[in-house]
């Protein structure tokens, strides 16, 4: 197993220091390929998917699983540059990702402002209004079985309803500044999180409930403490799918009309000027963004909600 | 309880208190809201601009004006509904006033991508859970994709396939596929590992081969996995279908209906439309759901 080990973290190793050789070359730069030059990156590649599938099959602990994913991806970059490179692939159709890094460089006061437009303005507060306001319906109809019956179809339909396409009209309203993309986010966060924290208030057992009440515990008592703690894990779960869907929201509201600046007016009139390496910055600005603000969600879950079972395992 | 619910089953009228009722009063509710939201944010522009500025107008006048704007701010209830109406009766089915002429369009990308989509997910978790090379190096990217806006790419994969020659219904639907296929996979790989170790034992004493032990054992299995993902697969395929006709400048389709409406400030087209696609949505889930009733149906009863 040890020799193993050491085995596979050698064939890693030889296929790492092999890929910084090969980008020596001089048609990795630009130069015609030449038979030589695919040769070496065959066995290069062969070499890669011989290591990651010997990574994969390490057991023992988590962190090779981690390895091997951050190895598939290190190499699929790798050939992504590589490839482009050398069989001149056209910018338009897939810029090299080293032509998308200088441009992330380059651009980077103009990608701020937009990730300052998008995310700081339009995302954040329509996610926090959005979900803070499913939340606080939640609790407010909590009393109110009629209304929750008649609510609760309702709201859980409009996952299956294109709610972003209601962006003209919030354009049309708030104008084009972020207020209407806010409208748009908090439209599409306030539903999953009604729907989760409805189903969260009902997921105390009802032994705890009976001890509650054998307390001659008050309704607001027993919410605070034993109802609204076991809704959590349901409200993280919300919390998480709306950071997404309001990345989603906020840019393509922007597709309908914006400011000069934001993530999604950026990928939408660069790509109509052909300008893709800075298309393709503004969507690594996007999904770093969203998988950031996950794995935050994810951290915060993991201090608030320590006690569950869901969290306590993982 | 399990009486109670007996009752509800055998008695439709007293389900329809139980259920019907709060949606059919909520929806008034909405219903009324919309007609007064309608007054509130019409009269201004009415006063401004429809009723005499002599100011020889009485509320009546200024509540008929609000129902019955040009362009209003917010249309009411019984405007979007005539333009609905009008737009599905008056024309012939291929005319592009037609608005069920745009639904058709955007199903057809819809459902384009939704079965590539599908068959894509399908493929690469058979593969994933056979593989544990694809397993530890690719489904941790394809877990990961789920919380990137992956509807950012759509303007990028029109330009791609553009200047590859694909025009038409193409790209769209490979924008919806694409959104369709995070769900699948997911819920699939889910799906296919549900079975317990004790069945696929035994399968292990029939010796059976992998492929039929996939085929008795972990598809069956994974059909509970696969519905949930296929009914969230389709709506955000209808979204991206929908996206997909916004840069490219297109004629057809309801997301194009939206983007002419709010150029030319025709805010009755932008809600017909958006009620249209509401109601496609809704039709396509509703399809879905009736498919994984009749398919499942045997299987609750056992």
């Amino acid at each position: 197993m040890k020799r193993g080990t050491q085995a596979t973290a050698l064939l890693v190793l030889a296929g790492l220091v092999g890929g910084a050789l090969l980008l020596q070359f001089p048609v990795a730069a630009g130069e015609a390929p030449t038979p030589l030059f695919w040769l070496a990156t065959t066995l290069l590649a062969l070499l890669a998917v011989q290591s990651i599938r010997r990574l994969a099959a390490l057991d023992g602990a988590r962190i090779y699983g981690l390895l091997t994913a951050a190895l598939f991806g290190v190499w699929v970059v790798y050939f992504w540059q590589l490839l482009v490179v050398a069989l001149e692939v056209p910018r338009v159709l897939l810029p090299p990702p080293s032509l998308i890094l200088q441009a992330i460089a380059s651009h980077g006061p103009t990608l701020w402002r937009d990730f300052v437009q998008t995310v700081l303005k339009a995302v954040l507060i329509g996610w926090a209004l959005g979900s803070g306001l499913g939340f606080a319906v939640a609790v407010a109809i909590d009393r109110l079985p009629f209304l929750q019956r008649g609510l609760l179809p309702l709201a859980s339909l409009t996952s299956t309803i294109p709610l972003v396409a209601v962006a003209p009209i919030a354009v049309m309203w708030f104008g084009f500044e972020w207020q209407s993309k806010a409208a748009v986010v908090v439209l599409m966060t306030f539903f999953p999180m009604l729907v989760s924290t409805l189903a969260g208030l009902k997921a105390a057992g009802r032994l705890e409930r009976e001890l509650m009440h054998s307390y001659a515990a008050s309704y607001g008592r027993t919410l605070l403490a034993l109802r609204l703690p076991a809704a959590l894990p349901f409200m993280f779960a919300a919390l998480k799918v709306n950071a997404t869907l309001a990345l989603i929201g906020a840019i393509v509201a922007e597709f309908f009309g914006s400011p000069t600046s934001g993530l999604g007016f950026r990928i939408s009139t660069e790509a109509s000027r052909m300008n893709m390496p800075l298309v393709w910055s503004a969507i690594v600005v996007a999904a770093v963004t969203g998988s950031v603000a996950y794995a935050m969600l994810v951290q915060l879950e993991r201090r608030v909600a320590f006690w569950h079972p869901s969290v306590r395992e993982g | 309880m399990a009486t109670m619910t007996d009752t509800w089953r055998q008695n439709p009228l007293a389900r329809f208190q139980r259920q019907g009722l709060p949606v059919a009063i909520l929806l008034l509710a909405l219903l009324l809201a919309g007609y007064g939201a309608a007054w509130a944010l019409n009269a201004p522009g009415v006063i401004e601009r429809v009723l005499p500025q002599d100011g020889a107008w009485t509320w009546r006048d200024l509540l008929a004006a609000t129902m019955a704007m040009q362009r209003p701010l917010l249309p009411a209830p019984h405007q979007v509904a005539l333009d609905l109406w009008s737009s599905l009766l008056d024309w012939p089915l291929e005319s592009p006033r037609n608005l069920l002429y745009h639904v058709a369009v955007t199903a057809e990308s819809t459902l384009w991508g939704f079965v590539m989509g599908t068959a894509l997910g399908l493929i690469l978790s058979v593969c994933i859970v056979h593989s544990r090379t694809l397993d530890r190096a690719l489904l941790p990217w394809i877990v990961a994709s789920q919380t990137v806006p992956v509807l950012a790419i759509a303007p990028i994969v029109l330009v791609i396939l553009g200047s590859l020659g694909f025009a038409g219904v193409a790209p769209k639907a490979v924008i919806a596929m694409y959104l369709c296929f995070f769900p699948v996979t997911v819920a699939m790989v889910q799906g296919l590992r549900s079975p317990q170790r004790i069945e696929t034992e035994m399968l292990h004493t029939y010796a059976a081969s992998r492929w039929q032990a996939l085929w008795l054992l972990r598809l069956p299995a994974a059909l509970p996995f696969l519905f949930p993902a296929l009914r969230v697969g389709i709506a955000a395929g209808l979204v991206g279908a929908m996206v997909a006709e916004l840069p490219t400048g297109a004629q057809a389709g309801l997301g194009a209906r939206l983007l002419t409406g709010s150029y030319y400030g025709n805010t009755v087209q932008i809600w017909s439309a958006l009620v249209m696609s509401a109601l496609l949505g809704l039709t396509l889930t509703s399809v879905v759901a009736g498919v994984e009733r009749m398919v499942l149906r045997h299987r609750s009863q056992a």
